[in-house]
């Protein structure tokens, strides 16, 4: 995998250095060791992925690091990129038995990492059948979590994948979305040239984007695979923030703000990628989800003195999950409250005056309070206020339902409406979690297998 | 206040309480006994004493369990590696300074009468309380005619401590080996010797394991090993059963110094329910200090006044005529598992070990309602998992998605999760409760069958001829 597009810099290394350090070797066994090892374990149950919990763990415990790595592979192909950024608190860690005793739960996240990395040091390739061996060959659109999983699932079981990525580098949010702290873009890259190990071919830097283009790809494949992700970032829709035609600073995708507007994704992105090294002054992130987390912190850590995070309602409503609202205190974010943005001006230095307004709850709609205007000096506004659908592609597939912005699959294979298209990851979920988007690539790709199998036979 | 004190231990032993320190590396030097003094320890057999030896390094290994350390302990070293004239002058200047602590003189010598009454002369003349005869040192000195060579003969053990007890003014204890097929031969042998008391066990032979890389057993003597004795908290159970034998048997019975495994309050009291006056730790010591022997004292004393006992005398043997043959046990005495709802948290660990290792009767069919009877009518584990890896799952990415996902309920653990025992087909193995993480949450309880108390000795006294068709 060419990871020309990334920089090696040590300004952003040092910045953005683990959030948690690993486990040492005898700490993993240790922790292993208080595990129970359930039977028909809720860890296994709560992860999208199902990976065998307690199995990789009793195998860190007895000393066989190379079946724990497989074991967790064999689930979740993205199993060293979830180690790091799934919320654990809410899926493994949290269904872990022993918090009904008032005990911690087993520190399941850290464990499997303990287990990738010592897969990454062994330099152990994961073993795979022949590609071809099945006559099946599937083409995945997009090159993120779903779309990668589908295609390693593919290939694992001798089946022919093609990932297909509009960007320079695959991994999707993986590699462009997470903060760094948590995953480095490197280690994304690295994972995925795992799975070109395994038989995936990848196109990196086409975009399909037309109905040919789509033809074409009916006619080199049997099955296409959705795995589109969300579409941009929405936009606040309020006067000053449009800059189409100016070129933002995020990096191969020209953007479409007015200067010193730059939504979360793009910031992540353009940090990540060495785009964006320094901010100075003051940050206003609107939105309280994770990726407005995200992009608030690492704000913080590329310099900028005050970041403020502006949210329409309060504190018990904001949907971020409770560690990554605790981290971004720490990190010296502060928050507004019930607070929305009504414009953007700009005063005679060229500095930016995001205009506010006070919102309160009223049957059941927000509404401004009166005489509540504010305006805060700032010197970057960040949109994050969540993803649009991606409509665009969508809308020259034929036979392929779309409900509420995402696309009707069947739950359980992934199958659309039209029988030659599967979908998964955040295209389908609406955006949730890597794992998620892990578990419904998998999901499609032994629907797939099973459909082709029942073909042949 | 209870009296932890011990009095006329095998005939004239006295000692501020029953924590003895075994003779081994914790009693080596006089300078070390008397520090253990110091910590509270009532007594210290002194590490063997007799011609000097020279040792090999290393000496040690363990085994570790489920990531704690020394399960169990194995060693190579032989007895005191100084003179009988150091140790023994150290000797009469510990029982100058602290008269009322028990000096034991462990003592091993060649298997001739000269030898065997000129130590016991000398021993006694530095001031030894009594004199244990370790006929039980598993490696090295067996080799040489000595240690558990004699224990393991019953009459060269029965001609020793005759020898010995020529000679002998203080208290002669024999030291058993456990390393022989019943350990009352030799504890016969010595009591017909005249022995005033018995110490047992000595070390069990072991290896205690093998290094993987390169294929060194442990301890590693410059890429050999020995086969060592085994010690430490994984030898209590046995060594429990062979103070048992020894204290049920008319023909061994002495007063006995119990060993093997003591490393709190809970394991003396078992020592001495079963008939011990006294015990020897050492292990323990070599792994946490004479410190450990505070909570000793402290443990034995809290539990003798909840107890209401004064004396150790009061409760020294109670449990030795719990211990039967099977064939005594009564067949129609049912216990069945119950699993406390609101204890329960889900591990799901007494399901499977009921299913894989005990009679199928711990179900997980809470949810779809009770189904009593034999195992077809149930799910298999396997099932159970195959629904689980086919579910779907999604992290709860909202407030309310979260908010659901953790709702309370009327248990801690949701009741799909908690087993049910069919009581119809329980047989009261233990097996569950032994799994179960949750200290109370399984308990096994006592059902009424409505049959009276009945031993397989009393069904088969008087039906011969069925025995000859039945095995147990």
């Amino acid at each position: 995998m060419n990871t020309a597009a990334l920089p090696h810099d040590e300004q952003l290394q040092a910045r953005f250095g683990e959030l948690k350090p690993a486990l040492t070797a005898q700490a993993a066994v240790i922790e292993a060791d208080r595990c129970l090892n359930c039977f028909d374990a809720p860890c296994t149950a709560a992860c999208p992925t199902h990976i065998d919990v307690p199995g990789f763990i009793k195998r860190i415990a007895s000393g066989n690091l190379r079946g724990s790595a497989l074991r967790i592979l064999d689930a979740n192909i993205l199993g060293a990129s979830c180690a790091r950024v799934c919320p654990v608190d809410v899926l493994c860690e949290g269904a872990c038995v022993m918090t009904r005793q008032n005990r911690k739960p087993i520190q399941i996240g850290l464990l499997q990492r303990r287990a990738m990395d010592a897969f990454w040091a062994s330099g152990e390739a994961v073993p795979t059948s022949a590609p071809g061996t099945r006559k099946l060959r599937v083409a995945c659109i997009g090159g993120g979590p779903a779309s990668l999983a589908c295609a390693a699932e593919l290939c694992r079981n001798g089946a022919r994948a093609t990932v297909i990525e509009r960007r320079m580098l695959p991994g999707g949010l993986n590699t462009y979305g997470v903060a760094e702290y948590k995953l480095r873009a490197a280690d994304s890259v690295r994972e995925v040239e795992m799975i070109r190990r395994l038989g995936v071919e990848f196109r990196c830097g086409v975009e399909v984007d037309s109905a040919a283009a789509l033809e074409a790809l009916e006619a080199e494949f049997d099955v296409i695979f959705l795995g589109l992700g969300l579409g941009a970032m929405q936009r606040l829709n309020i006067p000053g923030e449009d800059g189409r035609g100016e070129k933002g600073p995020g990096e191969d995708l020209p953007g479409e703000d007015a200067k010193g507007v730059m939504n979360a994704l793009e910031l992540i992105a353009a940090y990540k990628t060495g785009h964006l090294r320094e901010l100075q002054g003051t940050v206003v992130v609107v939105g309280a989800g994770n990726t407005a987390i995200d992009a608030a912190n690492a704000a913080r850590r590329l310099g900028a003195e005050k970041v403020y995070m502006l949210y329409r309602r309060g504190e018990s409503e904001m949907s971020a999950f409770e560690f990554e609202y605790e981290h971004a205190k720490q990190e010296g974010v502060q928050f507004l409250w019930h607070s929305q943005p009504v414009a953007i001006q700009r005063d005679e230095r060229g500095r930016l005056l995001l205009e506010t307004v006070q919102v309160r709850q009223a049957s059941g709609k927000l509404e401004a309070v009166p005489d509540s205007q504010a305006s805060i000096a700032c010197d970057l506004v960040v949109p994050a206020i969540g993803q649009s659908p991606l409509m665009e592609l969508l809308k020259q597939m034929r036979g392929i339902e779309m409900r509420d912005g995402k696309i009707v699959t069947d739950r359980q294979t992934g199958q659309t409406g039209n029988s030659r298209y599967f979908a998964g990851g955040d295209c389908v979920n609406g955006g949730r979690e890597v794992v998620d988007a892990v578990a419904g690539g998998k999901r499609a790709a032994l629907a797939m297998l099973k459909v082709a199998e029942v073909a042949r036979a | 206040m209870p009296d932890i004190g011990v009095r006329n231990f095998a005939g004239s032993i006295n000692s501020p309480n029953p924590f003895w320190l075994a003779s081994a590396p914790p009693t080596n030097t006089g300078e070390m006994i008397m520090r253990a003094f110091d910590a509270g320890w009532g007594g210290a057999v002194w590490k063997t004493i007799g011609e000097p030896i020279t040792n090999v390094s290393s000496r040690y290994s363990a085994t570790d369990w489920n990531g704690q350390r020394i399960m169990g302990f194995n060693n190579i070293e032989l007895i005191s590696d100084r003179t009988v004239e150091q140790n023994l002058r150290e000797m009469a200047e510990v029982k100058k300074r602290y008269p009322k602590n028990a000096v034991i003189a462990s003592l091993m010598v060649a298997s001739t009468r000269e030898a065997w009454h000129e130590i016991v002369t000398r021993t006694e003349d530095a001031g030894a309380d009594g004199l244990e005869l370790n006929f039980g040192c598993p490696h090295g000195m067996s080799e040489r005619g000595m240690g558990s060579a004699v224990g393991q003969v019953p009459k060269y053990a029965q001609m020793i401590t005759e020898w010995v007890k020529e000679k002998a003014r203080t208290p002669v204890l024999v030291k058993l080996t456990p390393n022989i097929t019943d350990i009352r031969t030799v504890a016969r042998a010595a009591k017909r010797g005249g022995a005033d008391g018995l110490s047992a066990i000595n070390t069990i032979n072991s290896i205690t394991g093998i290094d993987l890389d390169t294929f060194v057993p442990r301890p590693n003597v410059d890429g050999k090993s020995s086969h060592g004795g085994y010690c430490g908290p994984a030898v209590k159970p046995i060594a429990l059963n062979m103070v048992q034998q020894i204290l049920a048997d008319a023909e061994s019975a002495l007063p006995l110094s119990g060993i093997g495994g003591i490393g709190a309050w809970r394991d003396a009291v078992e020592f001495l329910l079963l008939g011990c006056g006294t015990v020897q730790v050492c292990t323990a010591v070599m792994h946490y200090g004479y410190r450990i022997v505070e909570d000793m004292a402290e443990g034995l004393d809290n539990w003798m006044r909840e107890k209401g006992f004064k004396t150790i005398e009061d409760f020294r043997g109670l449990s030795l005529n719990r211990v039967t043959e099977w064939k005594h046990l009564n067949l129609n005495y049912k216990i069945v598992a119950r699993i406390d709802e609101q204890k329960c948290i889900g591990c799901d660990l007494c399901h499977i070990a009921c299913w894989d290792g005990a009679h199928q009767c711990i179900h997980l069919d809470r949810v779809s309602g009770p189904v009593d009877g034999h195992v077809e009518l149930h799910r298999t584990p396997a099932v159970k998992e195959a629904e689980s890896n086919a579910s779907i799952a999604e992290t709860p990415v909202t407030r309310k998605e979260r908010a659901a996902a953790f709702a309370p309920g009327p248990y801690p653990t949701p009741l799909e999760r908690i087993p049910r025992v069919d009581e119809t087909e329980c047989v009261g193995c233990n097996l569950c409760s032994l799994v179960c993480p949750v200290d109370g949450c399984i308990t096994m309880v006592k059902v009424d069958t409505g049959l009276k108390p009945e031993t397989w000795d009393e069904r088969t006294r008087g039906a011969a001829c069925v025995t000859q068709t039945q095995t147990p």
